[in-house]
């Protein structure tokens, strides 16, 4: 008896993380799913309605205003995002031996919660007392720079502290992959007379192509789920102007009693974040075996 | 010769300035925080925002700490602080420690189905938690834990193992199954080889799990907002309550020493063991 207890030891200690992921994770997802399938409002219900919620989704010009926003977003925060953290990466690499200092100061952001990075850059970015007032008392009595309150242009703002916040954490990942660089390679490189860019652009940055998707993933991860930021910073306003699926869910399926219209989003963004996460993982696991 | 040498001196020169003003740019918002904080409220609408305070006046922290409104009351960030402290501490030791024996078994004692369970759980690291928002609701009122801190501690438990198993995980597939099998030799069990193999092994890991959980639980305002009520809400959703009450006038240097409060214990963390904290991020990203 003692011995067969020892022997499935292994699958007990599992059981219960199998059990919580079936149930909180597959279950759920399987719950949320048929909840999008239903009338539910404030409670849930049970009469399935078919598809309905996601025509009514996809009808509402918000979900739409979220969705061309998560794009904006999610391209600009990528794109600016891997420059910046390439760019320092890079720098630092070549010019500076001890980097501690400089390479403390581009990551601390990452250790500050969204909703602390939405309060300091609300305030930065204030209207009457932020940097417009600031370059205003420099003489410029004109300038204006009000991103926060303008429509157009609020979702910009939501770039500047997103990036502010993870563009070290770019920097890190490249730099940890930049130090692994084989030294013979680049020496190689220069022997056959390669300038330092064309060193970079053909031998260095082929070789960090894994760094570089890892990247881009988690940045989109980041980008899909950006909800604190959104909600600190501008609150999804003006108006709805810098609404985000995530914050749509949240205002959908907790204050409006929207519970069926709020899961079909959530299964919407589930199937966004799938496209990118399931053939990573798959070219992960795969890459591993051979 | 020296000409070549002259500029290439030129461009050092040039990227390392480059390097220091982007260090001053990310430094700003900490610069400008602290700087509000100790303002008073006239000298914030006459001054300049970069402009240092006058004196250092520590009233807009004292507020903050301890009688700003955060939405229905005023007892400042305290109450929420160490509410955030009973979330964080139980949710990551118990996560650390389920994680350990998890990425044990996962590494060490596999059998038919180990791999797709950690496949199934990998997957969980990712998907978006909305789309587990509303049945989680449902299941904390069932259990009568709505509102409450332990169902936060719970639900923070529940979607923090995923990370923990995979950091356990991928740190003791590095060690060789030989060890087990020697000890099992020796008429060492499950446990016994665990504690005095596994165990004194683990520092560095122990520390970037705890170090990712502590991060990731103290800034989380999602499952913090949805989750809890009056009185338990963590200092994310009190932070935000009080930047947003709008009760007389707007008082950001109060605001700016709430931020910097709810910021200082990650801030900290990170400072003390930074390599870990750059170890945990990349964890997730490059798989060993």
């Amino acid at each position: 008896m003692f011995d067969y207890l020892e022997k499935q030891l292994p699958k007990l200690i599992l059981a219960p993380t199998a059990i919580v992921t079936l149930v909180c994770m597959y279950g759920f997802i399987g719950w949320t799913a048929a909840l999008s399938f239903t009338k539910s409002r404030m409670l849930p219900q049970w009469d399935f309605v078919g598809w309905h919620q996601y025509e009514r989704l996809f009808a509402n010009p918000r979900w739409h205003v979220a969705l061309d926003n998560l794009l904006v977003f999610t391209v600009l925060f990528i794109v600016i995002a891997l420059f910046l953290g390439l760019m320092l990466a890079i720098l630092l690499d070549r010019n500076i031996r001890n980097d501690g200092a400089l390479r403390t100061i581009y990551l601390y952001p990452m250790a500050v919660s969204f909703i602390v990075t939405g309060t300091a850059w609300k305030w930065i970015l204030n209207p009457g007392l932020g940097i417009e007032k600031m370059v205003r008392d420099l003489g410029f009595t004109d300038f204006e720079f009000r991103w926060l309150v303008d429509p157009d242009m609020a979702i910009y703002t939501i770039v500047i502290a997103a990036v502010w916040q993870s563009s070290g954490f770019v920097m890190a990942m490249f730099l940890s992959g930049l130090r692994g660089v084989d030294d013979s390679l680049i020496k190689a490189a220069q022997m056959d007379g390669a300038s330092v860019f064309r060193t970079y652009w053909h031998v260095i940055l082929p070789v960090m192509r894994p760094v570089f998707f890892g990247a881009v993933v988690i940045l989109s991860h980041i980008a899909i789920k950006s909800f604190d930021l959104v909600q600190s910073l501008t609150g999804g306003g003006p108006g709805y102007a810098s609404d985000l699926p995530a914050t749509f869910m949240y205002t959908h399926a907790f204050s409006r009693a929207q519970m069926g219209l709020g899961a079909a989003s959530a299964m919407v963004m589930l199937a966004g974040v799938m496209a990118i996460i399931v053939p990573y993982l798959y070219s992960e696991l795969r890459g591993k075996k051979s | 010769m020296s000409s070549l040498t002259l500029s290439k001196k030129l461009y050092k020169a040039f990227f390392i300035t480059l390097l220091l003003v982007f260090a001053l740019a990310y430094l700003g918002p900490l610069y400008v925080m602290l700087t509000t904080s100790f303002k008073g409220i006239e000298e914030i609408r006459n001054g300049n925002i970069l402009a240092l305070p006058n004196a250092l006046n520590g009233s807009a922290w004292v507020k903050a700490w301890s009688s700003a409104c955060t939405g229905g009351d005023c007892y400042g960030l305290a109450p929420y602080f160490w509410n955030s402290m009973r979330i964080v501490i139980p949710a990551l030791l118990i996560s650390t420690a389920v994680g350990a024996l998890n990425g044990y078994v996962l590494s060490q004692w596999r059998f038919k189905g180990s791999n797709f369970l950690f496949g199934a759980l990998l997957f969980g690291c990712f998907i978006p938690f909305q789309v587990i928002l509303l049945p989680m609701a449902k299941l904390l009122a069932w259990l009568g834990l709505a509102n409450t801190v332990t169902g936060l501690v719970l639900v923070h438990v529940i979607y923090g193992i995923a990370f923990t198993t995979l950091f356990f995980r991928n740190y003791y597939v590095g060690i060789p199954n030989e060890l087990v099998r020697a000890a099992r030799l020796d008429g060492a069990g499950f446990f016994a080889i665990f504690r005095h193999v596994f165990l004194p092994l683990s520092t560095p890991i122990i520390v970037v799990s705890v170090i990712w959980q502590f991060t990731q639980i103290w800034n989380d305002f999602l499952f913090g907002v949805v989750y809890s009520g009056p009185g338990t809400q963590p200092i994310t959703v009190a932070l935000n309550n009080l930047v947003n009450t709008t009760m007389g006038g707007k008082e950001y240097n109060v605001d700016m020493a709430a931020a910097v409060i709810a910021a200082l214990p990650t801030l900290v963390v990170y400072i003390v063991a930074g390599k870990y904290f750059v170890r945990g991020l990349t964890a997730g990203a490059v798989k060993g």
